[in-house]
């Protein structure tokens, strides 16, 4: 029942303007990554014994993971509600997260002090049940290991019967096809036991990366500390999913020049304000309920960015998108998702970085260039790689209304596995 | 229809059924302490002469690099208010009496070794763990250098090894407990102090012991052992002769903050029935919606 059947490797050049200044960005991310682990954190970064998170915590993991959710949302949708229309923007939301989740992983290890020991939650004796962030670590490393097994379909179905590595490595042709075959065969037939796995395993995560900071209710200011802080992260991840499959859509679409999938976009950007309404009211509520609401009008640089977030990343792309003509244009749908993206994200950094008031009050943390290198290089390194997966991977469907304007591979496979058939 | 349903429920009992062993296992892990009888100090800041001989016996002790003991008598550090680091696990930092400004007392900072550690319910792989007889231990081999402790810890106590860049360890004090604990000795802090502002016993004396420390010298002290109490009671406790406000000790509220996330984590784990619960629903109302739209492609 699937739909890819249209999905085939884009036929464009790789390197553009663009991705020229992409490429440059990523080295100089790659090079400052170095230098972190060369001369360690403290030379690195603005990190210090008040401050010790930083932006690689606040955006490369926390607003990473957020900003990934459009994976298990668009499963969600269209695999396990069966709305089967959507399908089409499955795999580009499933390459989204894979990738938005490697480079969380990615970024996470510069973070790390003892980087070498991120397996250590695995080891059932280091296992320790109480710890928030124990569930994060192991969620998010079962969720990308569901990941690559939900993409390995598709690689499958790039190579297989093309298998021919070149010289000696000849000898693993037949292996790897009998894999290929092997993933084909039976993985489509599990494959849905997997997708839930995502999203259940998504739900928890996302929700509990909302319970992180709560262990520290003396240190975090009161507009962003409350107990259902995991609800809001879990609502807030599941709003932005769209909106993130809409941004990149409609960049890969600019990108590549193809046309937009319109119909799509504004079919499921009609669910954005519905579940960004309902975050907004859980959150007047519990404001209401906590007697917050003085903190909100204090003047300070802390409830000045809370209205930022809330007037910004959710009124105005709520307004926006309920707007019909809003949804059905580009430009409009472009920059209703941008501003839901720029809320959670800004949210994400509340949450960790601005919220947070250690005890002993010394000079405030501002990211060194060092940190926003790696940060910056972090997100071009995602971009290129997505960009050279979707040429080389059947990913990206081009819906049969559509005038190509570009010329599709020969190679892609005409047939998708048999999943569900 | 490919995936015959039966395989799916076998495969979710399968899986349910392993991931509950698991938690059982867990859950089963955590010995309850009896916070009277656990090691304790009490810090008396009233006596406390600020000679600051505790920050060059913890540096030995622990072998921190560090000065003579003379430079030890240089008074000026206490112009800035200073805060425990890798290079100093422990430190005194003068305040004011409100009163009477000429007046100064001295409070010396470590780690608390809170009866109910956040950094212990922080730490994702146990590497900060509350021993049953007080101290509150960190093991630098499960460390993976997060740094939650330190999001996590009510005193901003423990300080990173920012400039190591190989095996970055978090610091703070042990509380001696070799010495304590191997030796029945006592803190390297609390054998120095000449004045004995520092005392060291069992959790329940020190409380009787700076209650009667209270009732003896009316109005010498304030009502109050900082610690007794705060974030769930903590194996280091003070007393002081001005309102806690001024020592430089936050203001905390009795509850452990492990308490504000412990009953969430557990909530939503509850013997993994919730998550599997969802996990249940989602495959349900997959293959029922997947068997209508069968239907309907057979209707066509």
């Amino acid at each position: 029942m699937s739909n890819h059947a249209g999905a085939a490797p884009v036929r464009v050049r790789f390197f553009t303007t663009g991705t020229k200044v992409l490429f440059c960005l990523a080295m100089a991310g790659l090079a400052a990554y170095a230098y972190r682990l060369i001369a360690g954190i403290g030379a690195a970064t603005n990190l210090d014994n008040q401050y010790p998170w930083g932006i690689w915590i606040a955006v490369d993991v926390a607003s990473g993971v957020a900003l990934a959710a459009g994976g298990f949302t668009t499963a969600a949708l269209a695999d396990v509600f069966h709305k089967e229309k959507y399908h089409v923007i499955v795999r580009p939301a499933l390459l989204t997260a894979m990738l938005g989740y490697t480079f969380v992983v990615i970024g996470l290890l510069a973070d790390l002090g003892r980087y070498y020991n991120v397996w250590h939650p695995i080891l059932p004796s280091m296992w320790q049940g109480n710890s928030v962030l124990f569930e994060v670590g192991l969620c998010v490393m079962i969720y990308l290991t569901v990941l690559y097994i939900e993409f390995l379909p598709i690689v499958a179905e790039r190579f297989k019967g093309r298998v021919r590595l070149p010289g000696p490595l000849s000898m693993f042709n037949r292996l790897i096809e009998s894999w290929l075959d092997v993933c084909e065969r039976y993985l489509g037939r599990f494959i849905s036991l997997f997708i839930i796995a995502g999203v259940v395993l998504s739900c928890l995560h996302q929700s509990s990366l909302g319970t992180l900071m709560l262990i520290a209710p003396s240190k975090m200011h009161p507009l962003w500390y409350t107990p259902i802080s995991p609800l809001l992260f879990l609502m807030s991840a599941i709003a932005v999913g769209f909106p993130m499959v809409i941004f990149e859509s409609i960049l890969a679409s600019r990108s590549f020049r193809l046309k937009p999938e319109l119909p799509i976009l504004s079919a499921i950007a009609r669910y954005t304000p519905v579940l960004l309404a309902a975050y907004l009211a859980v959150k007047i509520a519990d404001l209401t309920l906590r007697d917050a609401w003085p903190y909100v009008f204090e003047g300070s640089y802390r409830s000045f960015m809370f209205i930022v977030e809330m007037i910004l990343g959710v009124v105005l792309p709520l307004v926006l998108l309920s707007v019909t003509r809003v949804r059905q244009s580009v430009n409009g749908l472009f920059l209703s998702a941008c501003l839901v993206i720029f809320g959670v994200a800004l949210n994400r950094i509340n949450v960790f970085l601005v919220a947070y008031e250690p005890l002993y009050p010394g000079k405030p943390y501002f990211p060194s260039v060092f940190e926003i290198l790696v940060t910056a290089g972090l997100i071009s390194a995602l971009v290129l790689v997505y960009r050279w997966i979707v040429m080389n991977f059947p990913v990206i469907t081009m819906l049969n209304h559509q005038e190509p304007r570009v010329t599709m591979t020969a190679i892609s496979s005409p047939n998708s596995f048999p999943r569900s058939k | 229809m490919s995936m015959k349903r039966r395989d799916f429920f076998k495969l979710t009992a399968l899986a349910s059924t392993s991931l509950v062993a698991g938690a059982v296992r867990a859950e089963s892990e955590t010995e309850p302490i009896d916070c009277d009888k656990v090691l304790a100090v009490l810090v008396d800041t009233v006596i406390c002469i600020g000679c600051r001989k505790c920050e060059w016996a913890c540096n030995n002790a622990n072998s921190l690099a560090t000065e003579d003991l003379k430079a030890f008598e240089d008074k000026s550090v206490f112009a800035k208010r200073r805060r425990p680091t890798d290079k100093a696990l422990t430190v005194v930092n003068a305040f004011a009496d409100g009163a009477d400004p000429e007046k100064k007392y001295t409070v010396k900072i470590q780690c608390m070794h809170c009866n109910d550690p956040a950094c212990a319910s922080a730490c994702l792989v146990g590497a900060m763990k509350k021993n049953s007889r007080g101290p509150v231990a960190y093991d630098a081999w499960k460390c993976i250098g997060c740094r939650y402790c330190m999001i996590a810890c009510p005193f901003q106590v423990p300080a990173y090894e920012y400039q190591n860049a190989v095996d970055p360890q978090v610091r703070k004090c042990t509380f001696c407990a070799t010495r304590v604990l191997e030796q029945s000795g006592r803190p390297a802090c609390v054998e120095i102090c000449p004045c004995e502002a520092l005392v060291f016993g069992s959790r329940a004396d020190l409380i009787d012991l700076a209650q009667s420390r209270i009732k003896a010298h009316n109005g010498r002290y304030v009502d109050h052992i900082y610690g007794e109490k705060e974030v769930g009671g903590t194996s280091w406790m003070y007393l002081a002769g001005v309102d806690f406000a001024a020592t430089g000790l936050p203001k905390l509220s009795e509850e452990p903050p492990s308490h504000q996330t412990e009953p969430i984590q557990h909530g939503i784990f509850k013997s993994f029935v919730p998550p599997l619960a969802l996990y249940g629903l989602l495959g349900l109302v997959m293959s029922s919606l997947r068997q209508r739209n069968d239907r309907e492609a057979k209707d066509e």
